[in-house]
């Protein structure tokens, strides 16, 4: 973790930089939910979904915007000590707001197709890789539930050696590089807390009934193409 | 020669010294007594499903180690990139969370400022008592993710300074500092009673702050 931290961060803060310099960072703003935040019940309740997505995410794009703007003014003033302690507030919060708005169009209630992976190049490579859906979703949840602290698991697709992995990362640190997110589970105690209180693994076994797979597919196709 | 009833009882006490199991440490007060300020939902559940889970926990790994001669707060002290991760995180969270408790105290009985001693001690290391209350909220509220805040004693000055942990860290390894107190800022710590609002959490923690406990661990 604190290696890949060492390696991310400066990449991230110095896109940031650069695109201060040369006229600005468009200020980040929190994208609508594309269902009513009850629709994900009995699997995860309204309430959870209403202080995640209003009250947490919308606090990753507001520090972002707070922290970007303080970047801007010391890129503006060629200030290197300042534009470096930026850096671990621009990697937690543009993480937090990546993040979400990948989980949220991860997410889809039942009657959307939530929970329904359909035959198609997503699912013939996941059984490829792993044997079937039900072993994937074994080894995620095993790894996710092995998150120390606050974190995500993910289903990534490795450009590299073109193939489905599993991951985790700390924090909000986001998937980068040669790595495309394909799906993020959030493990963050929030995520879970008001519903299934310390049993994080409940959690996890429940999600999959809204995972939208369509989603998942589609980030699928743009990634392997 | 000793009596069969005496020869049971020695039996029993050294099975119980050979098979080395840890133990929750009993909460030093009732578990509604910090409210309002922390919930008795919260200490059910924080006390009694997190804090025993990883007393749980750690006995559970620690049956095929060769740690297992050693106190939690000895395996601590080891740090975390010197104990298999499990023992650790376990073994420090064990750690952490009772003297969490200890930090803190019911708002109604407890002595409700530091000691003279304790706050020249304060004054004389972060400039005045707000200026500390100030810092010590900022690094508590300001911590990327899980983790504690915690206030120490440098033990070569003897002043006291702030410091966050990350995860299940704790800063007994550090041999240069002394704990004095503690705050949990994982979100489980709060959630219950104040959802994302660990500000107000941290608010409350300050309501609590068992002085006491806070200068009987000086140097
Ligand atoms: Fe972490
Ligand atoms: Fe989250
Ligand atoms: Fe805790």
């Amino acid at each position: 973790m604190l290696t890949r931290l060492a390696l991310t961060t400066p990449r991230l803060t110095r896109g940031f930089a650069a695109a201060a310099a040369t006229g600005g960072v468009s200020k980040f703003s929190l994208p609508d939910l594309s269902f009513a935040p009850g629709a994900l019940e009995p699997f995860i309740s309204a309430q959870i979904m209403e202080i995640h997505h209003a009250k947490h995410h919308q606090t990753y794009v507001n520090n972002l915007n707070i922290a970007i703007e303080k970047l801007e003014e010391a890129v503006h003033k060629k200030d290197a000590a300042a534009v470096l302690a930026l850096n671990s507030a621009i990697n937690f919060n543009y993480g937090g707001h990546v993040n979400h708005t990948i989980f949220w169009k991860n997410l889809a209630p039942q009657s959307q197709g939530g929970g329904d992976l359909q035959k198609g190049a997503l699912q013939a490579a996941l059984t490829k890789q792993f044997g079937s859906l039900d072993s994937f979703i074994t080894n995620f949840n095993g790894q996710a539930a092995a998150v120390q602290g606050s974190g995500w698991g993910w289903l990534v697709y490795n450009k590299t050696t073109k193939s489905l992995e599993i991951a985790t990362t700390s924090n909000q640190d986001p998937i980068l590089g040669h790595r495309v997110p394909l799906l993020g589970i959030d493990v963050w105690e929030h995520a879970y807390y008001l519903q299934y209180k310390n049993v994080r693994p409940d959690y996890l076994k429940n999600i999959w009934n809204v995972v939208n797979w369509k989603d998942v597919s589609e980030r699928y196709l743009a990634a392997s193409q | 020669m000793l009596s069969k009833s005496a020869q049971a009882v020695k039996n029993a006490a050294h099975e119980n010294s050979s098979k080395m199991t840890y133990t929750l440490e009993a909460l030093p007060y009732a578990q509604d007594a910090l409210a309002p300020h922390i919930s008795a939902e919260t200490l059910d559940f924080h006390y009694g499903k997190h804090h025993a889970g990883y007393v749980t926990r750690l006995n559970s790994l620690i049956a095929s180690s060769d740690l297992k001669s050693l106190s939690i707060e000895e395996i601590t002290a080891k740090g975390p990139t010197n104990v298999p991760a499990g023992i650790y995180n376990s073994a420090a969270q064990t750690y952490n969370h009772t003297f969490y408790w200890k930090s803190l105290a019911p708002a109604a009985t407890r002595q409700a400022a530091p000691s003279q001693k304790l706050n020249d001690l304060i004054v004389k290391s972060f400039g005045s008592f707000d200026a500390f209350k100030t810092k010590f909220s900022d690094v508590a509220a300001g911590h990327f993710g899980s983790g504690w805040a915690w206030l120490v004693q440098d033990k070569s000055s003897g002043l006291l300074k702030i410091v966050d942990t990350h995860d299940a860290v704790s800063v007994v390894h550090d041999t240069t500092v002394k704990p004095i107190l503690v705050c949990d800022v994982w979100e489980h710590a709060y959630y219950i009673d104040y959802r994302n609002l660990r500000p107000k959490y941290i608010e409350s923690w300050w309501s609590l702050v068992n002085w006491q406990f806070a200068e009987s661990n000086l140097i």
